[in-house]
């Protein structure tokens, strides 16, 4: 039992570490990519209180330093609670809104099963049947905290950002849902595991004799689908209008300080969650293409959880990337997007995948 | 049992005070709008957040102490402004200013226009979320706003033009620098129209939102690329050449859409247009100052003024100057490049100044308050198209050193006192573009 204990708290802490300090690496590579992008250098000035040994001098040029002031600023701010908000659920909203974020990682799997102590265990939190819907569950459960904050901020800009949240949440998590239903069909499971085990089965199994099997590939539309409603659940530009920072300033324009910062956090983190589901389910997870181990656990094993690391990081870098290239939609255009571009064709989608497994199956 | 009453659910209209602390409003005005979701349904402008008097001010300046204020007008493309003043109180004085002094302010006007058009669409398109399309724009503003520091000693705040003339000549390699800079700002024109021209999001935005019949731009009295963006080929450079523009050619873009979409097209077409007449303006310009010959009687300007102040006038007027960055442009064939020859308005070139008796009365009577330019009474109205519109000055004069009265037309205004046409009925996320392709600039709106 407590063998199981320790690699359940193992697991914890490498889920949690992982998407919390590739959350906080966020805010430096969003820095860092748009002032690449926008032919600026980026910020490069913060420095350990003005220590400035020669030896972390190209950490501080790299501007490394300023992911860890954002957080201490943060944590030093005036905490304001405005006079005519419910102060718990004002103060509840942020947590709520990061609780859910981060705990849609836990089915997301970081590498294949292997044999440890005569016990059969991967990288994965928790390994649930139903790890498809657990994932929509958080991330739509998501939505109070960001609505909890509009509605209880008794500010009307705050209360746009919140009604447009929830148009957005429900536009956006309905497309989420049905893109990803041809992958359930096709790799036959919801348990994330079994989807990214089913992506590579073995050297015979090649689409065309050489495409590995992975969801990209099986399901480019479905792919695309997914991708833009989780953009869209990610509330980033070009579906920023819960924020939008030029037109309404957003559900959080009453927060300060760390509750504030969480709200920041908040949306790395769904990106990350995003950004790991789609490497999972369309990017073949932990499986490098046309490598097919005999066994787990060992190098094999690191290797693995190197390579999804590698997936998510690569998916992260695109969607800053989209971030900083697109406008934004108006909230009616998002929402005409979700319901009368993206539902239908995932729906469509299914058809077309219903029809491919029932013909390839004789 | 009677039946229950029908309970209807009844819904309140919500108003929201937009600016001045709002993004999109820059803290200098606000739009009290009323919203029924996300429709607007009323919105009241209110402005005068930026109000400096510049009016009164000028009058109590002399006519060449106003044109400092004139740069705080539309504080993104101050030559015009500059340009103007100067025709207005030249149009008084019936003054006449030289060829090359013409083609300066006209070459100097159209790099300020692109300037002016490049940070609209910059900031609009910022608003809708394309940060880097802004960066992008503002980058090429960068590399004109370097030219215009090279020319002015100032990127903002320039104080280019005078009465009769210009403060300087255009630097050395002038035309070079030009010519590799404007390249560089087609390349990013490139980039931006790649990133917006076509992207459906921006087209969703900006297309068939903020519409204002081109009736009404006439009613409200709009010019520029609003008016022009309405389909009417209004530009006072064509209605009413002023300086050389009857001599440059180039076209007035004018789209029909009526909409945002169309005042973007017809800004991004207008940058063009500018760069096509400051290169046009080079070669015709007349041939401008030989650089000073190093060989012979060279003396530093500064050492000039001193043997001046102690009273060795001796031959001074016939050393040559080298250029310095304090008698620049003042130095005398440049200054009889620029400046129209009148001695009753034009300050006299400095070695003229320092180094003889009658260029040194010339120079006192003109700066001594009670004296100074004293244009005859009356009244005018000079417009020039400014990168808004038309921009008007009235200037009226008692004969005294100061005006009397100056007032401007700004083309903000109108723009403003027609925005609520143009945003009711419309979502709150649609003011912000409107707002943005409007381009209010509070400087000249408020003044």
């Amino acid at each position: 039992m407590w063998v199981d204990i320790g690699i359940t708290v193992f697991n914890v802490l490498v889920a949690g570490l992982f998407v919390l300090s590739l959350a906080g690496l966020l805010t430096w590579v969003e820095r860092k990519q748009s002032a690449v992008m926008q032919d600026r250098i980026g910020a490069n000035r913060a420095d350990l209180f003005g220590w400035d040994p020669k030896l972390l001098r190209p950490i501080r040029r790299l501007g490394l330093f300023h992911p860890i002031a954002d957080g201490l600023k943060m944590f030093l701010k005036e905490d304001y609670i405005p006079p005519e908000a419910n102060k718990l659920l004002f103060s509840l909203a942020p947590f709520l809104s990061l609780f859910c974020g981060l705990i849609a990682f836990a089915v997301i799997p970081f590498c294949d099963k292997f044999q440890v102590w005569g016990k059969t265990v991967s990288v994965q939190v928790a390994s649930l049947d139903i790890g498809v819907l657990y994932i929509f569950a958080a991330l739509s459960m998501g939505i109070y905290g960001v609505f909890l904050a509009g509605y209880t901020s008794k500010n009307n800009w705050a209360y746009l950002g919140a009604l447009r949240a929830s148009a957005l949440m429900l536009s956006s998590e309905i497309a989420i849902g049905v893109s990803i239903i041809g992958v359930v069909m096709l790799y036959g499971s919801m348990e994330i595991g079994d989807i990214v085990r089913a992506q590579q089965a073995g050297p015979h199994d090649l689409l065309f004799g050489f495409l590995p099997k992975w969801g990209i590939v099986m399901q480019p539309l479905g792919f695309l689908l997914f991708l833009t409603a989780g953009i869209a659940a990610t509330k980033r530009i070009p579906f920023d209008m819960p924020e939008g920072e030029s037109e309404i300033i957003g559900y959080f324009v009453e927060y300060s300080g760390m509750k504030f910062g969480m709200f920041m956090m908040t949306d790395f983190v769904e990106t990350i969650v995003v950004a790991g589901l789609t490497a999972a389910l369309f990017l073949g997870g932990w499986h490098i293409p046309y490598f097919y181990p005999a066994h787990t656990g060992g190098w094999i094993t690191v290797l693995q959880v190197l390579v999804f690391m590698l997936k998510v990081c690569f998916l992260c870098w695109f969607m800053v990337l989209v971030r900083w290239t697109l406008p934004r939609f108006r909230y009616d255009q998002a929402m005409r997007l979700g319901w009368m571009g993206l539902f239908p064709l995932a729906i469509a989608n299914i058809v077309v995948t219903g029809i491919m497994i029932v013909m390839s199956n004789g | 049992m009677a039946a229950e009453p029908i309970r209807e659910t009844r819904t309140d209209n919500m108003m929201l005070n937009m600016g001045p602390s709002h993004p999109a409003m820059h803290g200098v005005i606000r739009i009290v709008v009323e919203l029924d979701g996300e429709t607007v349904v009323s919105s009241d402008t209110e402005i005068g957040y930026l109000h400096r008097a510049f009016e009164k001010e000028a009058e109590n300046a002399t006519y060449n102490q106003v044109f400092p204020y004139t740069d705080r007008l539309n504080y993104v493309s101050p030559i015009i402004n500059n340009v103007g003043y100067a025709l207005a109180v030249e149009k008084l004085l019936g003054l006449e200013v030289t060829e090359r002094c013409k083609y300066i302010r006209v070459l100097m006007s159209e790099i300020s226009r692109v300037c002016d058009h490049l940070t609209c669409i910059g900031a609009s398109a910022m608003e809708l979320g394309a940060m880097s399309a802004f960066l992008y724009m503002i980058e090429a503003r960068e590399f004109l706003w370097e030219l215009v520091e090279q020319v002015t000693g100032a990127r903002l705040t320039i104080a280019y033009c005078r009465v009769g003339g210009v403060k300087a000549d255009l630097p050395e390699n002038f035309e070079q620098e030009v010519a590799t800079r404007f390249q560089k700002v087609r390349e990013v024109l490139k980039d931006v129209d790649g990133l917006l021209t076509r992207n459906r999001i921006f087209i969703e935005r900006m297309d068939g939102v903020g519409v204002i019949s081109k009736e009404e731009a006439i009613d409200y009295s709009f010019t520029g690329p609003m008016l022009r963006g309405c389909g009417v080929p209004y530009d006072v450079r064509k209605a009413n050449p002023y300086l050389v523009y009857d001599q440059v050619s180039f076209e007035v873009p004018t789209q029909t859409g009526c909409d945002n979409y169309s005042r973007y097209l017809v800004r991004m077409a207008e940058i063009v247009q500018s760069m096509r007449i400051v290169e046009q303006c080079f070669p015709k310009m007349p041939k401008g100052p030989i650089n000073v010959d190093h060989a012979g009687n060279v003396m530093e300007p500064a050492d000039m003024v001193d043997t001046a102040k102690i009273g060795k006038t001796h031959d001074l007027p016939l050393i040559q100057l080298e250029l310095s960055p304090n008698l620049e442009g003042l130095e005398k064939k440049q200054h009889r490049e620029v400046m129209a020859p009148d001695k009753g308005v034009v300050l006299p070139a400095k070695n003229d100044t320092y180094g003889n008796i009658e260029g040194l009365m010339n120079h006192f009577m003109l700066i001594m308050e009670g004296w100074g330019i004293q244009p005859p009474v009356g009244e005018v109205y000079q417009a020039v198209e400014g990168a808004n519109g038309e921009l008007g000055y009235y200037v009226v004069s008692d004969g005294m050193d100061k005006p009397y009265r100056v007032r401007v037309r700004p083309p903000c205004f109108a723009f403003v006192a027609g925005l609520h046409k143009m945003i009711d009925g419309g979502m709150i996320a649609d003011v912000i573009p409107t707002f943005g392709s409007i381009n209010m600039i509070a400087g000249e709106l408020d003044r």
